[in-house]
């Protein structure tokens, strides 16, 4: 069941795949026509339904995942952020046949996968949950959670699909810097993905010793060549190459070379591309999506804010307080996990506010949306790994 | 203040955008009309003299409204770059541990009173100030708009109608009005008629969802308040050994909890098939459970106070994680625990004059949390403890004193009265027991006491919590949550088709969800010959990406 459940899941994942070309062929080769002089492209139709059956299987992955280790499959980091994958591509399923947007389409179903790949990337071996976790509220909590952040994400990619749309890129500005910056976000977490994956199909690892912050000679293991390498660190194991740089022993050295080796990549992969288009990358993109219309675009990111924001606010803050209420003995505790969620909920609530009072539509709404999806990964990634709490699990 | 009279008669409040009852333009404002509020004349906008006046518009303020939200919103990012004081190992002292730990920054975050930054006075004076804003704005925006709803004409003004984004206009002659209406219907509009113009609205109630989602925020909010109020909320602590029975504090000593016995359980990488991996990665063992088997006593009415209570059995609870022992609003939960505390001492004598027959006797239980304090044998020896330190250490000054009653380290001082000493008149030979300590401390010993057995017990650590505001906090959350909603998730949407000069009016306005009105339109206008109508704002919009790419040709 366990090993049935990997598979769906990278079936799924083709299935994205599936979807994010035909969405591309459907925007580029709208011009074919058919004997009759009638639009003969289908591919947006067929991209939709490699989504929805991408989705089914995910779900499959799902509930085998479920059934084999006999909680919801949401407790760690691997499980968390593929769920909030598989609901971006839900809410992306629902979304769709509203506006039937191939433009959508192509934006999101990247993202879906991306962030797949990345959840990827920790370990995702089954684990025991611990005490606390132990409730039904597990999947209640977080399941409606990864529902509402999964719909929010959908505001993301509308909101870069408007700016990519509407700025110019002829000139330098800071807008094109800004935009240029999620461009390479979003490559160096390629980058990171790619790179991991390269080196575990290589089998890398070297153990070093080295003395760690309290003066003691202590044990890393790297999964990547060491760009940088731990306080006087020594290479024990057989395999393996010696660091370029030491850190000092308060920095976790592992964790500093991962991101250098993510940023090294992104630069890598977002300088080829620059230098392949002769202009900003999101420029690049621009006359592909040169028919789309702002308005619908700029409508369809604040109607995924409008449904995600109380799908959020019911599973992260009302159905949390429950929870916490029945496992932490108090339903509010400034725990840092609850207080980014209230400032997630306080960001879009803003954002509504800044909308439907101040009249900022278009770009100002755009970029916000994107403010509002940095915050969301930045509580599932920083909040969990770096700043400890209750919630950190992974 | 003057009203303003339309030129349809009706007397419009002074400040007012859009007549309110036939919704012509009183100013000149842009190309389409705004109609936000539907442009009536706010009490914020309208007085501004008195120092209540200043307040209020102060607060009625969206754009005050959400600076408030953003200074809530990045002062509590400050409160987590460090932990709270409450999360920080307990027994470190605040002042020493953020600069010991966190260096210079920490020491910032310690002076600056970041380190209990949500109950800080500024903290509290935002949350306020949220709240006072919530009330405000609401109001000034909730009863002119809840005026302008309920008295809105079907006949608009011509110019109101051109004004909208939605709009569209043709003959008259051909149009089907009877058809549409009953698309409308069908489409769940509600139809008003006059003159033979129409009005069709629906999902009105939306409009209200943000002023619900507010009041419930409020009274949430309020509940919030509510517990720095004596009585209204209890944050207690117990530690039970197993076999002991603790009042349950909160319940006038009413209540009382016996903790049967405690465990911790781990996952066992054998059994666990799934897990083997993740627990082989781990290095410490993953615990499964933990768990107090606990029996809830009630003070019998009958008994008198004073003598021995009598305790009735109400109920046995398993509180486990996530699953408290609840009663009369009182929670109990398991949060802590500590395995093999020191219970009991066993003690013997040794000696080597004297014959071992006679100590044979000599064996003497301390439990350490009541030790009996004098001991009597039948063949006359006598021992008797001096002094009893559960948790013991040498204070600044040199005395030896006690932490606390819990038996983490045990010193016992006896004294042991031979046969032929009288304990009268004569000292015995003192001594100083503990873990592996055994110290004489006076001279001529011809025993020594020596420790036969341990007994060791295990302590759950229980909170004792009672949360009055609980109540209040859910009915302004489900309030909060059914606003959110109905705003959300209904739109209010309205069609105006009026006759004029023998041309058709069309306009649509939708308070969010353009393209369901759009729909909603071209659905009605299907086979009923309505003019067409078009989204002014694209067009507007149209315009003015092409003047500036004329810009940009221009300057090349």
């Amino acid at each position: 069941m366990f090993e049935l459940s990997s598979t769906l899941l990278f079936v799924a994942f083709g299935l994205y795949m599936a979807a994010t070309i035909f969405f591309a062929v459907s925007i580029t080769g709208k011009k074919f026509k058919n004997r009759r002089g009638l639009e003969a492209n289908k591919s947006g139709l067929f991209g939709y339904i490699s989504a929805v059956a991408g989705l089914i299987s995910a779900l499959a992955y799902f509930v085998a995942r479920w059934l084999a280790v006999g909680y919801a499959p949401v407790s760690n980091m691997f499980e968390y952020t593929t769920a909030l994958g598989i609901a971006m591509s839900l809410a992306f399923v629902i979304i769709y046949p509203i506006y039937k947007n191939n433009y959508l389409g192509l934006f999101t179903m990247p993202v879906v996968m991306l962030i797949i790949a990345y959840a990827s990337m920790f370990p995702v071996e089954a684990q025991p949950l611990i005490p606390a976790l132990q409730s039904n509220w597990l999947f209640i909590h977080v399941i409606t959670t990864a529902i509402g952040q999964g719909i929010l994400a959908i505001g993301f990619a509308a909101g870069v699909l408007y700016l990519v749309r509407m700025i110019d890129f002829t000139k330098a500005s800071k807008k094109v810097k800004g935009i240029e910056f999620i461009m390479f976000t979003l490559l160096a977490t390629v980058a990171y993905v790619m790179i991991g994956i390269g080196f575990g199909a290589a089998d890398y690892t070297a153990t070093f010793e080295y003395v760690n912050e309290f003066g003691e000679t202590a044990e890393i293991d790297y999964v990547l060549p060491p760009i940088v390498g731990p306080n006087e660190g020594e290479l024990v194991s057989e395999q393996g190459f010696n660091p370029v740089i030491s850190m000092p022993e308060f920095i976790r050295s592992d964790d500093v070379n991962t991101v250098l080796w993510s940023v090294l990549g992104g630069l890598l992969l977002y300088g080829g591309l620059r230098f392949g288009f002769r202009k900003p990358v999101a420029g690049a993109l621009q006359p592909l999506v040169r028919n789309v219309n702002p308005q619908t675009v700029d409508e369809i990111s604040y109607r995924a804010i409008a449904i995600g924001f109380p799908v959020f606010t019911l599973g992260g803050l009302i159905f949390a307080m429950i929870w916490a209420q029945i496992a932490w003995t108090r339903f509010w505790g400034w725990d840092p996990k609850e207080v980014w969620a209230l400032i997630t909920f306080l960001f879009y609530a803003a954002y509504l506010h800044l909308r439907l009072s101040r009249g900022w539509h278009g770009e100002k709404s755009a970029w916000l949306c994107v403010i509002g999806f940095a915050l969301i990964m930045f509580n599932l990634i920083f909040v969990n790994l770096i700043i400890a709490g209750l919630h950190s699990y992974a | 203040m003057n009203k303003e009279t339309c030129e349809c008669g009706h007397k419009n409040p002074y400040g007012t955008y859009l007549c309110e009852s036939c919704g012509k333009p009183l100013k000149e404002d842009g190309r389409l009309a705004n109609m936000r509020y539907e442009g009536v004349a706010r009490r914020s906008q309208t007085y501004s003299r008195s120092v209540i006046d200043k307040i209020w518009n102060f607060f009625s303020s969206v754009k005050v409204g959400i600076w408030i939200i953003v200074l809530i919103l990045l002062t509590s990012s400050i409160g987590t770059l460090f932990p709270q004081e409450m999360y920080i190992p307990p027994g470190e002292d605040p002042a020493l541990y953020y600069a010991q730990e966190y260096g210079i920054l920490g020491q910032l975050y310690y002076d600056l009173g970041f380190h209990n930054l949500y109950s800080s006075w500024w903290y509290m004076l935002l949350i306020a100030a949220l709240g006072i804003s919530l009330v405000i704005a609401s109001l000034d925006r909730f009863v002119p708009l809840y005026r302008a709803l309920k008295k809105q004409r079907v006949t608009r003004h011509a110019a109101f109608m051109k004004k909208q984004r939605v709009y569209g206009e043709g003959i008259s002659s051909n149009a089907d009005l009877e058809g549409v209406k009953d698309k409308l219907k069908s489409k769940r509009y509600k139809v008003r008629e006059e003159n033979g113009n129409l009005l069709a609205e629906k999902g009105r109630f939306a409009r209200w969802g943000p002023y619900v989602n507010h009041i419930g925020l409020i009274i949430f909010l309020i509940g919030g308040m509510l517990r720095f109020f004596p009585g209204m909320y209890l944050d207690d602590y117990v530690w039970i050994r197993e076999g002991e029975t603790e009042v349950i504090s909160g319940t006038d000593g009413e209540y009382f909890v016996e903790n049967n016995e405690f465990l911790v359980e781990l996952y066992d990488e054998q059994d666990e098939d799934i897990f083997q991996e993740a627990l082989m990665r781990e290095d410490a063992p993953v615990v499964s459970n933990y768990q107090t088997n606990a029996s809830l006593y009630k003070r019998s009415e009958g008994g008198s106070i004073g003598s021995e209570t009598e305790l009735e059995h109400i109920k046995d609870h398993d509180i486990r994680v996530n699953e408290p022992l609840t009663f009369e609003g009182i929670s109990l939960y398991q949060v802590d625990y500590k395995i093999n505390e020191l219970s009991n001492f066993t003690f013997t004598l040794e000696s080597e004059t004297v014959e071992e027959e006679q100590l044979e006797e000599v064996v003497f239980n301390v439990d350490l949390n009541d030790p009996q304090m004098h001991y009597d044998f039948d063949n006359g020896y006598q021992v008797e403890i001096i002094e009893y330190f559960p948790n013991f250490y040498v204070s600044d000054d040199g005395e030896p004193m006690t932490m606390n009653r819990v038996p983490d380290n045990p010193r016992i001082i006896f004294e042991v009265f031979p046969p032929d000493t009288d304990p009268e008149t004569e000292t015995g030979e003192i001594s100083m027991i503990g873990v592996q300590v055994n110290e004489a401390l006076n001279e001529g010993h011809e025993h020594r006491i020596s420790m036969q057995d341990v007994e060791l017990v295990d302590v759950t650590g229980l909170t004792v919590r009672r949360d009055h505001t609980l109540p209040i906090i859910i009915v302004g959350g489900s309030i909060f949550m059914v606003g959110l909603i109905q705003g959300s998730y209904w739109h209010h949407r309205r069609i105006w088709i009026q006759q004029k000069d023998g041309r058709l009016l069309v306009a649509g306005h939708a308070n969010k969800n353009w393209h369901a009105l759009k729909n909603d339109i071209a659905f009605i206008s299907e086979g009923t010959n309505l003019p067409e109508v078009h989204d002014q704002l694209d067009e507007e919009e149209k315009i003015e990406e092409d003047k500036s790419k004329m810009n940009e040709g221009g300057s090349r």
